[in-house]
């Protein structure tokens, strides 16, 4: 068995002013995730140390880390491609840090919250099966794979240097309701999409695309809705809202 | 709730390659600004009369000046590289593989530049 070096930036609220580097030396086979590496820390050399994950299959979205400065799941990665390291683990970067590796998503939850993230029927379709064609369903599947795991607003700097811009996964999300054939909510989204920080904050950085383990792109869903935001401006002129 | 917000520092972008990449692309517009100037320049040169235009011409042929061609040349052609590789982002969906509109976009801006090159031979 092989030795890895991890570094984990530590922070206790109750001790701490500011974060601090600990160093671990971590025995670890060639099937082992980084994850695992943590869990060897937790459960062998130092029980204090906090980080979140549930399923270890790159599913539930909770384990997103910075890896050697990289937004990824640490479930998704094997230590043996960071040997002999040090690996150096942070916190999802532009959010606040709650306790060691562990960071305040309530900024997220309440953005995601805003854009209405479920299904607003057209039509009542009754007992019968709202029917969808393929390429209906093709215009937001990609979107709907999206997790939650915030590795896109880590790696968004526009979200770094202004956290009040509605960001990647919320405006992909967004986009997967509104570009759904059965949804009828477009209009109540609408608002957040063409707001100074909805799309608008969006420079085309394109790295959350690039971060994101489920293969959504959400800097094309953002950039669709430039297009939608733009429409939605000049179609007022020829119909105001709340005209038929 | 305690938390603890890291700073972001003014040196942000250099802490990962895809970012620089991003400023390089973002900063190429301050090179393409002053090129545009300096064709600008030219064409009021060329209003004052021979004289003056032929002086404009002669500066531009100095060293340093065709070191400034050659850096606003690589910043341009990379500025428009990056602007057709992320057009399939921006366009409506379309029944196109995505690397098809961007190699179409580069073919296209190659043969308009080798039309102009063609239209403005001496």
């Amino acid at each position: 068995m092989r030795t890895i070096a991890i570094e984990c930036l530590r922070y206790h609220p109750e001790t701490d002013e500011a974060p601090r580097w600990q160093r671990y030396e971590v025995p670890f086979s060639d099937d082992m995730s980084v994850l695992q590496g943590l869990q060897h820390i937790k459960d062998e050399l130092d029980g204090s140390l906090t980080f979140r994950w549930s399923c270890r299959m790159a599913i539930c979205g909770s384990c997103g880390l910075m890896l050697n400065g990289v937004p990824k799941l640490g479930c998704e990665h094997f230590l043996r491609d960071y040997y002999p390291g040090p690996l150096r683990i942070e916190p999802l970067t532009h959010f606040p840090i709650v306790r060691d590796l562990a960071i305040d998503q309530s900024d997220f939850l309440a953005k995601l919250e805003s854009a209405k993230p479920w299904l607003m029927p057209k039509a009542d379709p009754g007992e019968a099966p709202h029917r969808q064609t393929p390429k209906q369903l093709d215009d937001y599947y990609q979107y709907s794979k999206c997790i939650n795991c915030l590795l896109c607003y880590a790696a968004c700097p526009q979200y770094g240097l202004n956290e009040k811009f509605t960001g990647p996964a919320v405006l992909a999300l967004l986009h997967r309701y509104n570009a759904d054939s059965r949804d009828g909510g477009k209009g109540e989204r609408m608002p957040l999409v063409n707001a100074e920080d909805g799309v608008w904050g969006c420079t085309l950085v394109g790295y959350c695309s690039e971060v994101c383990p489920k293969g959504v792109d959400p800097a094309r869903a953002v950039n669709q809705n430039k297009i939608e935001s733009t429409k939605d401006y000049f179609l007022r002129f020829l119909a105001p809202r709340g005209s038929k | 709730m305690k938390t603890y917000r890291r700073p972001v520092s003014a040196t942000w972008w250099r802490r990962n390659p895809y970012y620089v990449w991003y400023m390089v692309r973002e900063a190429s517009c301050v090179v393409l600004t002053l090129y545009a100037l300096t064709l600008l320049v030219g064409v009021a040169r060329l209003a004052q009369g021979e004289v003056r235009y032929e002086d404009w011409l002669e500066r531009l042929s100095r060293p340093w000046a065709i070191a400034y061609h050659v850096l606003a040349f690589l910043l341009v052609a990379y500025h428009a590289w990056t602007w057709f590789r992320i057009m399939p982002k921006t366009l409506p969906r379309v029944p196109v593989p995505d690397k098809a509109i961007v190699v179409a976009g580069v073919a296209a801006i190659g043969v308009c530049s080798m039309l102009l090159w063609w239209a403005a031979r001496p």
